[in-house]
């Protein structure tokens, strides 16, 4: 995408980059050869109708489709020139590089600090003590939560709002300092306010992360990406950079899409 | 035009701020055929009316304004929808504009009125001829989505800067001749000059049916056709420049 940009600006590395991907669920084929890339702390938004493949595409970047049996995944798929699918892959660390926020908060039924602990513990990135603090800390404070719950930090993180949880959740996810950040609708069960927040909070989190997120509200995709990916029928029609997607798409699927003309 | 909207309530309102764009865009023709009708027939009862009917055009303005306003704020348009909005708004500005002209024009014939008439009103009826055809078809362009009309509009305005150059140069002439002539003369040059202002305002809607349309600004440079400002009355009279 990076090398068709005719607007100007510098073309961030490329982080992830798919080419070629195919999915099938049994014999359902699911995505159709999909080349797409991921370019370094930019937000990519992942926008299209219910059933279009952007949740199955964004889950092949951290192979979470490899937790369902009848998904097969084809093409390539490369974190930083390594192929993620190759035999040399720890998926557990992948998953560490690459992490991921679900529609709906999920935290664990602990507290709130050790919610954040969790992933640096197994990880052996700080096991106890002061080390451990800082990192809870930083990551909660980086989530944009850590003012709110200071004080609390031992009260189950299941007490927070829907908001908090889901900012504890993305705090969770940094604190094992992964590179990409996959979102999955991470807002959908959320209030305006607590809304506002996480996009806020993703827009901070750019700078130190490369971050793909799937939307159903398309006014977030606006708000948030510098580039969009419409998807549709498994096929990814269009990707350019948000506000070209926004003012001038160059498809007129996507063009339907956006402006609510759709079927 | 795109197909309709999921929302039928949406294209219903983009129908309405359309409708109130060429609804306006009549008016002004009209407004401005009547203003040189008026000067042409030297009927000073019509010239009024163009004055009057000028509200009529700043009213549909605010409603144009008042409709956008209301879609961007409720339906928060994308791509073609977005640019439609932003274009009618323009549009609009542009008409309200070429309005205020055709109500100046109509003001200079009720004071040419009052002096010793003149023979020259031909020459600029002609001019207004040429300009009201750009306004029909830059609207019609408009109404249409039509980028090739609506560029075949943006290339005439080099006609009309044409007519308004070989106008200056013979309203100068006249002057010159006979000083009683000066101010009905230059009462008729302010008249030239709004028209030609009110083609530029088409060709500025030209520009933007075109953005509408693709999405992209108009590349290349219009051809310019206005060189008043570099003549001086010693051309007109033939005498060498020192």
């Amino acid at each position: 995408m990076s090398e068709s940009d005719d607007t100007g600006r510098t073309a961030a590395p490329t982080r992830i980059r798919a080419r070629g991907v195919d999915v099938f669920y049994g014999d359902k084929q699911a995505l159709f050869g999909v080349d797409l890339d991921l370019a370094a702390n930019e937000v990519t938004a992942l926008i299209g109708p219910s059933g279009c493949g952007k949740s199955t595409f964004l889950r092949c970047l951290n192979r979470m489709n490899d937790t369902i049996g009848i998904c097969r995944v084809s093409g390539s798929i490369t974190l930083d020139d390594r192929d993620i699918y190759g035999r040399d892959i720890d998926v557990v660390q992948l998953r560490a590089r690459v992490g991921m926020v679900f529609q709906k908060p999920n935290p664990f039924p602990k507290s709130i600090y050790d919610n954040v602990a969790y992933g640096p513990r197994i990880h052996g990135l700080a096991r106890k003590g002061r080390a451990l603090d800082d990192v809870v800390e930083r990551s909660l404070r980086r989530a944009g939560l850590f003012d709110e719950v200071r004080d609390r930090l031992h009260r189950p993180g299941t007490e927070l709002s829907g908001g908090q949880q889901q900012r504890l959740c993305i705090a969770r996810a940094i604190a094992i300092s992964p590179e990409v950040i996959l979102m999955d609708e991470p807002c959908s069960a959320l209030d305006p306010i607590a809304t506002a927040k996480v996009e806020e909070l993703i827009d901070e989190l750019r700078q130190h992360y490369t971050i793909a997120i799937v939307t159903h509200n398309m006014q977030q995709a606006a708000r948030v990406s510098q580039f969009t990916a419409f998807f549709h029928l498994g096929e990814l029609v269009e990707f350019q950079e948000t506000e070209r997607i926004f003012t001038n798409p160059r498809e007129r699927r996507t063009q339907d899409y956006i402006t609510g003309r759709f079927g | 035009m795109a197909a309709e909207h999921t929302v039928k309530a949406y294209d219903e309102e983009l129908d309405r701020m359309n409708n109130a764009v060429l609804e306006m865009g009549g008016l002004v023709e009209r407004q401005l055929a009547a203003s040189i009708a008026s000067l042409v027939r030297r009927d000073g009862d019509l010239a009024s009316r163009v004055i009057i009917d000028d509200r009529r055009v700043d009213t549909l303005e605010a409603e144009i304004d008042q409709l956008a306003m209301r879609i961007l704020a409720l339906r928060q348009p994308v791509a073609v929808d977005l640019r439609t909005i932003a274009a009618s708004l323009k549009v609009a500005s542009d008409l309200e504009r070429m309005g205020d002209y055709a109500a100046n024009v109509a003001k200079r014939t009720i004071a040419i009125d009052e002096i010793d008439p003149i023979r020259l009103t031909h020459a600029i009826s002609r001019m207004a001829g040429t300009v009201q055809g750009m306004i029909k078809e830059v609207l019609d362009a408009f109404r249409d989505r039509d980028v090739e009309r609506a560029m075949a509009v943006w290339r005439r305005d080099e006609d009309v800067d044409e007519s308004y150059n070989s106008l200056f140069r013979e309203l100068l002439t006249y002057m010159m001749e006979d000083p009683r002539r000066i101010t009905p003369c230059a009462h008729l040059l302010f008249v030239a000059k709004n028209i030609e202002r009110i083609g530029d305002h088409a060709t500025n809607i030209a520009e933007i049916v075109n953005y509408a349309v693709t999405g992209t600004p108009v590349g290349e440079e219009r051809p310019k056709g206005d060189v008043t400002p570099y003549h001086s009355a010693k051309d007109e009279t033939g005498t060498p420049r020192p």
